[in-house]
């Protein structure tokens, strides 16, 4: 029996490695980075010829990872929550088309927002697609539902979400890890028109999967994941999905919680056991960490029934993470607390690094921006997303990734010129090319900075996909040679950033500036191992 | 045998190569550990922190519940204060005293080492210099884990190999001079009335 200490994204790879895939496909996102990087620092993987190489965005991902499922082969596409949303288009489509080889979408979640824009919960993305979901409790559930998961996925020919938190994702604990299971041949769909998603061919495609709808019950009633552990206390019945039922039982050390519980890790709901629970008992509390997805089913429109406990009615927060004293408080159990935050302790948010390229960038940008007017740099996400904070206070905007460059479009076609976009260089190529073409067609007044740091720097320095091609990219779209301007963004350059800038707001079209120079961070790990040599 | 340890610092300042060590020594005794931590934004300068759980029991929750941790080792005193409401009554706060100035409001340092010290139960001292007598720089991270370890009721010996497994393919010297800073910790903490909660 082999045991090893696994965060729970690195359970979610071993499990997959050892579920037979044969690609994994991702951008990096947190908290789901880790999942992809395991795989790449594999031996096995590496032996068995694993794909493991970045993708451009969360889409081009999805669709890579149904490409290999078409052609006969296990895959897994990870990513982070909003990155579910650049990716809805073919993840909604793949149930319908359905799957050939074993097809697992992972995504984590980050309630509370520790690295987000936002705390949306994907398994309402698990029922929009009406596919089953499947949510670990601990490492271990990772790794049994990562390995697992592929034989459910080619059972029903469907593809399969797991849904996983920040919490689970980035914490430590024993996995016990099984065989490796063999990848799967090269084999096609049995039927040539599977994929081909025609309306007359999608209506059948659509009723083979709502056919397939009591058969993901049916699994989800008799799966493993789902459990009822009987209680004497039936003035309480408690229905625990994921990482809340650790926190659920972290207040009942000796595991003698005298109520009833339902113990969710599987989707759709089971209805044999919420029925056993909500019949049984007097009152229903529901810990789910997320939106009240549960909640909402059970206590239905009218709220007629039993009293459902949970974020609806004040019993848990309605936003943010739980955690074991949350728990405590909805059970009405007794907690600790410890002594405040004395006044003295400041806070202390994240900053860019001392000697980054993006400090340089808006340094000049501060200045050059003077007179031009304020409140009209859009920006994005990445490191350089630090600069809305002091001591820059730069940037106006940060919605989505590439929303800087469409957002300056919009701006400017309702008249805010000159309206200014900063893009880092892995965003620009995840999501800003095809913006920057709208601009380019309408010769929008427009000028995009892109901060080149040479790396997917915020998630800790993954390689960027059109490093050094940025400008014949620019170029190839149909910004002008003359106005795509490459610039080196270090102190002694200043005032040549500042006028170059200057002049590129004044000019009324599409301008590039391309602040190129390679993230100090991935800059000095690399001459680290470069001396080790 | 049960210990919930707050391991907190700035971002790239080593509380994970701590929490690894313990990791590996409490694995050595054949202890379940369970070890939350960030990633992300915060890694970049701000504040951090990791929740650290060693029993001889299954471990439930990954994080530790308020008013219960046994341990804060922080690598910064600012930063040593910030998980206040997570240590229990009778806990210990184990800090380096060397601050780590990234912010411009950063409180005057002798108010905050006097404020540290006004808590129960604390070790406080400098690291960084303990660090550079031994002549093992960039390892004041490891001699605070010294200074907290007759905390952990885990042998030294178990640390040690902690050590080796985690800086190993580092090298010797890297390894030796860590295991001088866990000792060079360790006689610190002898400096105090140490009485563990159990």
């Amino acid at each position: 029996m082999k045991k090893l200490l696994l965060l729970g994204a690195e359970a979610i790879a071993q499990g997959a490695i050892d579920g037979g895939i044969s690609g994994i496909y991702a951008y990096p996102g947190t908290p789901s980075t880790e999942i992809t990087e395991y795989v790449q620092n594999s031996k096995i993987a590496a032996e068995r010829k694993i794909h493991s190489k970045w993708s451009a965005n969360e889409k081009t991902a999805m669709e890579s990872a149904l490409g290999m499922s078409y052609a006969g082969k296990r895959a897994m596409v990870c990513m982070k929550h909003v990155g579910l949303n650049v990716a809805a288009d073919p993840f909604i489509n793949s149930a319908i088309t359905g799957v050939n080889g074993g097809l697992i979408i992972t995504v984590a979640d980050d309630p509370s927002m520790h690295s987000s824009q936002n705390e949306q919960d994907s398994r309402y993305f698990g029922k929009f697609a009406l596919i089953p979901i499947l949510e670990p409790a601990n490492q271990q559930e990772a790794y049994d539902m990562a390995r697992d998961g592929f034989e459910l996925s080619e059972k029903y020919k469907s593809p399969v979400l797991i849904r996983i938190t920040t919490r689970l994702s980035h914490s430590r604990y024993g996995v016990v890890v099984k065989e490796t299971r063999a990848q799967n041949n090269n084999s096609l769909p049995d039927d040539s028109k599977q994929f081909v998603l025609l309306p007359a061919i999608a209506r059948k495609r659509y009723k083979i999967l709502l056919e397939n709808q009591s058969n993901f019950l049916e699994e989800a009633e008799n799966s493993i994941f789902n459990k009822y552990f009987e209680g004497n206390d039936k003035s309480l019945g408690i229905i625990a999905c994921g990482i809340a039922h650790n926190y659920l039982m972290e207040n009942y050390p000796d595991r003698n919680c005298p109520h009833p519980i339902v113990k969710i890790g599987q989707y759709p709901l089971p209805k044999n056991l919420i029925n056993k629970v909500y019949n049984e008992c007097n009152e229903i509390l529901i810990l789910e960490d997320g939106y009240p997805f549960i909640e909402e089913m059970i206590k239905g429109f009218f709220d007629t029934g039993k009293v459902i406990n949970g974020r609806l009615n004040g019993t848990l927060p309605r936003d943010g993470e739980l955690n074991p004293t949350i728990v405590a408080k909805a059970l009405g159990i007794e907690t600790k607390e410890g002594l405040p935050i004395p006044e003295i302790v400041a806070n202390r948010p994240p900053e860019l690094c001392n000697g980054c390229s993006h400090r340089d960038v808006y340094e000049a940008l501060n200045e050059a921006m003077k007179s031009f007017g304020e409140k009209r740099v859009f920006s994005d996400i990445g490191c350089y997303t630090l600069g809305a904070l002091p001591p820059y206070n730069a940037i106006n905007s940060c919605v989505d990734m590439g929303a800087s460059i469409t957002m300056a479009k919009g701006a400017a076609d309702a008249g805010l010129t000159p309206s200014v976009a900063v893009i880092g260089d892995s965003t620009f190529t995840h999501s800003g090319i095809t913006g920057l073409l709208d601009a380019v067609n309408e010769n929008s007044p427009i000028t995009v900075i892109i901060s080149d740091n040479s790396a997917v720097a915020m998630t800790g320095g993954q390689q960027s996909s059109a490093t050094g091609r940025l400008k014949e990219i620019c170029i190839g779209i149909g910004v002008e040679p003359e106005h795509v301007r490459v610039l080196t963004p270090v102190p002694k350059y200043h005032y040549e950033m500042v006028d170059v800038m200057k002049e590129e707001l004044s000019y009324n079209g599409v301008s590039v500036i391309i602040a190129e120079r390679e993230c100090i961070q991935t800059a000095s790990k690399k001459k680290k191992e470069k001396s080790k040599e | 045998m049960k210990k919930d340890i707050i391991l907190s610092g700035v971002g790239g300042q080593g509380i994970l190569s701590i929490a690894a060590i313990i990791g590996f020594a409490a694995l050595e005794r054949n202890l379940f550990v369970k070890q939350s931590e960030v990633h992300g934004m915060s890694q970049r300068g701000g504040a951090v922190q990791s929740h650290l759980r060693i029993s001889d029991k299954e471990i439930a929750s990954d994080l530790i519940p308020y008013g219960e941790a046994d341990l804060i080792i922080s690598v910064e005193p600012m930063e040593s204060l910030r998980y206040l409401p997570f240590l229990s009554i009778d806990g210990w706060i184990i800090t380096n005293t060397t601050p780590f100035i990234n912010i411009p409001n950063y409180p005057d340092l002798e108010s905050l080492v006097t404020k540290i010290n006004s808590y129960k139960n604390v070790i406080a001292f400098n690291a960084e210099e303990i660090a550079k007598n031994i002549k093992a720089p960039k390892t004041s991270n490891v001699v605070i884990l010294g200074a907290a370890s007759p905390f952990l009721e885990v042998p030294y010996e178990n640390l040690k190999g902690g050590i080796k497994t985690l800086f190993g393919r580092k090298g010797d010297d890297i390894v030796t001079m860590n295991i001088n800073a866990l000792y060079a910790g360790i006689e610190e903490s002898k400096k105090y009335s140490i009485k563990p909660s159990s």
